[in-house]
């Protein structure tokens, strides 16, 4: 039996409302409609009064969060698509990012955001924002690409006592299957994996990039013998340099590949970090492959040039490696 | 039906906590006023000068502990009758270690979030929808007969925060009070320029709120109908939305001289102060003495504060700087 990157995060929302009463779940059609992913089905009738249909408010949703987490819940708001969370942007980084160094009072309120490209998304339903939001002091981001991390770090986002944004991938939501979503030791949240052990070239992703970079690796290996290491990032915020920079002091060569956009990304500030920890480390020049600086196309032929692809990495390597 | 004078009778106690913390905050304000334009205060310094009878009519019908307050820019007085003392305002302004912010934030950035006074940011209308969230979240603990109030200005309905708590807190029917206080000007922009409707009471209705409105210079009038709007809250009657109209009698901050406001206009608006303190003589509250009595307790009240928070010490450059309470090694 098989379960999905969906059926990870479904299954700790579920657990989360099983296991804490003050954790509630607050969105725009989650409730009886199970939300526009489902990832609440279910849940209304269990949870009545914890699982709650929202206005179309972006802002005043994390405001809400906000005010619920100063009287001790444990608000899940979730975002319809992660594109429209730049509307509850204010609240989450000026409000709620601000506060506990203001006034010492951490806010435990969890931004679920469904992220990233499907074909035929377009412009404002592809996007991933991770960059956008990290930039605020305050909050951490974590950017799960493992059916067992979709559910273990869903319920690390709510562990924390901070501000998390959660960014959850939707094309993973289906396409990415596994076994089990249980992990016997799952990494802390924070602590980045080595996805794939390789030597000739260290390549650092996170998200849906994680399985294009281990198809890409494949690829390599199987077809000219390159050993590639992946790491998977698994939180951009914090970053995990240590993980990366040891990588890179085994490989010596470095490729970050991110499906945000370019400018000052965290693909960019992993790059910077390699450089400016490890330059010594380094044989070659870093490199980044990200989406293009373009809004995101809607045609998925354009959909799929926009963004970094096993095509498009595998040539990026290619390149590296010839360096 | 209710008879007038049993509703001022009514009014008698806390009509005085009012003139109290009104006299206090006026006394403060004037005070901080004269400190910045002597260039003892870094920063902006932002003052409730005509807005102390709505202030303070909101903060003493609220309990801490059981309710929720967010005062803002022009609510020194509304903190005063809360029941904070005015050295927790003047800690702010001079950056105390002492003061709850520490220094990291100030003037009237500040708050006890821990006791249901949300320390608000500049981003008019985001605190609303906070308030929204701390009502929600008493209502799942079954806490019942606590309000909450969220304080705004004519320039902050025009904004889509506002707009979105506004209608959040009407479709959820939380126990919360908008008050919206009219001073005529958002900074230097003129109600015309601000909003189409006839009055802004429309907007509160456009959202199925129930609605008041009153004179706000007019201390009694508003004690009056903040009480009644409060009380329909506590009562279960759902939120409420009070339109209390002023006009500021200084700049927006006190950068701004204000030199925009007509005079005509200002003509048209009494001071507050001076209406309250006739009405407390007129109702034989207090005595032409006692207000004299008064005026020199909150003197000497503001003078200490001031004296302390200037000799406390400073925040520390040298010390922690984490913006999050979960910090990984990794």
């Amino acid at each position: 039996m098989s379960v999905t990157y969906i059926d990870g995060i479904h299954a700790a929302l579920g657990e989360l409302l099983h296991d804490d009463p003050d954790v509630f779940i607050y969105g725009q059609d989650i409730g009886k409609f199970g939300g526009a992913f489902k990832a609440t089905k279910g849940f209304k009738e269990l949870y009545p009064d914890r699982v709650l249909d929202a206005p179309i408010s972006e802002d005043a949703m994390v405001g809400l969060g906000i005010g619920a987490a100063l009287e001790g819940k444990k608000p899940i708001i979730e975002m319809q698509f992660a594109d429209f969370g730049t509307i509850g942007l204010n609240q989450f980084g000026n409000n709620a990012g601000a506060h506990f160094f203001r006034t010492g009072i951490p806010l435990n309120i969890t931004l679920r955001m469904p992220c990233g490209g499907t074909p035929g998304g377009g412009p404002f339903h592809s996007q991933c924002l991770e960059t956008l939001f990290a930039h605020y002091p305050g909050v951490h981001v974590l950017t799960p690409a493992t059916v067992a991390d979709a559910y273990v770090m869903m319920k690390d986002a709510v562990a924390i006592p901070d501000p998390v944004v959660f960014m959850e991938h939707k094309f993973l939501y289906r396409w990415l299957k596994a076994d089990t979503f249980r992990d016997e030791n799952p990494l802390p949240p924070g602590k980045a994996r080595i996805a794939r052990q390789g030597k000739h070239a260290t390549l650092v992703a996170y998200s849906a990039m994680v399985p294009e970079a281990l198809r890409a690796a494949d690829e390599l290996f199987a077809k000219s013998g390159y050993d590639v290491e992946v790491v998977d990032l698994r939180s951009v915020k914090p970053i995990d340099s240590d993980t990366v920079i040891a990588s890179v002091a085994r490989t010596g060569r470095l490729l970050v590949v991110s499906e945000d956009f370019p400018w000052g990304g965290a693909a960019a500030e992993v790059v910077a970090r390699v450089v400016a920890e490890g330059f010594h480390l380094l044989d070659a020049p870093p490199m980044r492959l990200t989406a293009k600086d373009t809004p995101i196309p809607s045609h998925p032929t354009l959909w799929k040039a926009h963004r970094p692809t096993m095509e498009s990495i595998t040539a990026a390597i290619r390149h590296l490696l010839s360096l | 039906m209710f008879n007038v004078d049993e509703q001022i009778a009514g009014l008698r106690e806390p009509a005085l906590r009012a003139y109290r913390a009104m006299v206090m905050a006026r006394t403060f304000e004037s005070k901080i006023s004269a400190l910045y334009k002597a260039g003892k205060i870094m920063g902006g310094v932002f003052l409730g000068r005509g807005h102390e009878a709505i202030a303070a009519s909101e903060g003493v019908f609220l309990q801490r502990g059981r309710d929720v307050y967010t005062p803002f820019i022009r609510e020194q007085a509304g903190r005063c009758a809360w029941g904070y003392p005015v050295l927790e305002s003047a800690r702010a302004y001079f950056g105390s270690a002492l003061g709850r912010m520490k220094g990291r934030d100030g003037n009237v950035h500040w708050g006890f979030p821990e006791e249901g006074n949300p320390a608000p940011i500049s981003h008019l209308g985001s605190g609303i929808a906070v308030v929204a969230g701390c009502m929600l979240a008493k209502r799942m603990k079954g806490e019942t007969g606590c309000v909450g109030v969220a304080c705004y200005g004519d320039g902050t309905t025009s904004t889509g925060a506002f707009h979105e708590a506004a209608n959040l807190i009407a479709v959820e029917k939380l126990p919360v009070i908008i008050v919206v206080s009219n001073n005529r000007f958002a900074y230097s922009t003129p109600n015309e320029h601000e909003f189409a409707c006839a009055s802004l009471l429309d907007r509160g209705k456009g959202y199925g709120i129930a609605t008041h409105e009153c004179n706000g210079t007019n201390l009694l009038e508003t004690l009056a109908v903040m009480k009644a709007a409060i009380g329909n809250a506590r009562r279960g009657k759902g939120p409420q939305w009070v339109l209390a109209n002023t006009l500021r009698m200084c700049g927006h901050g006190e950068h701004d001289d204000a030199s925009y406001i007509p005079a005509a206009l200002k003509a048209h608006f009494p001071d507050p102060l001076e209406v309250a303190r006739s009405q407390m003589l007129e109702q034989g509250w207090m005595t032409e003495s006692e207000i004299e009595e008064l005026a020199g307790a909150c003197a000497r009240e503001v003078q200490t504060a001031v004296a302390q928070a200037q000799k406390e010490p400073g925040p520390d450059p040298y010390g922690e700087w984490c913006a999050t309470s979960w910090n990984p090694c990794y």
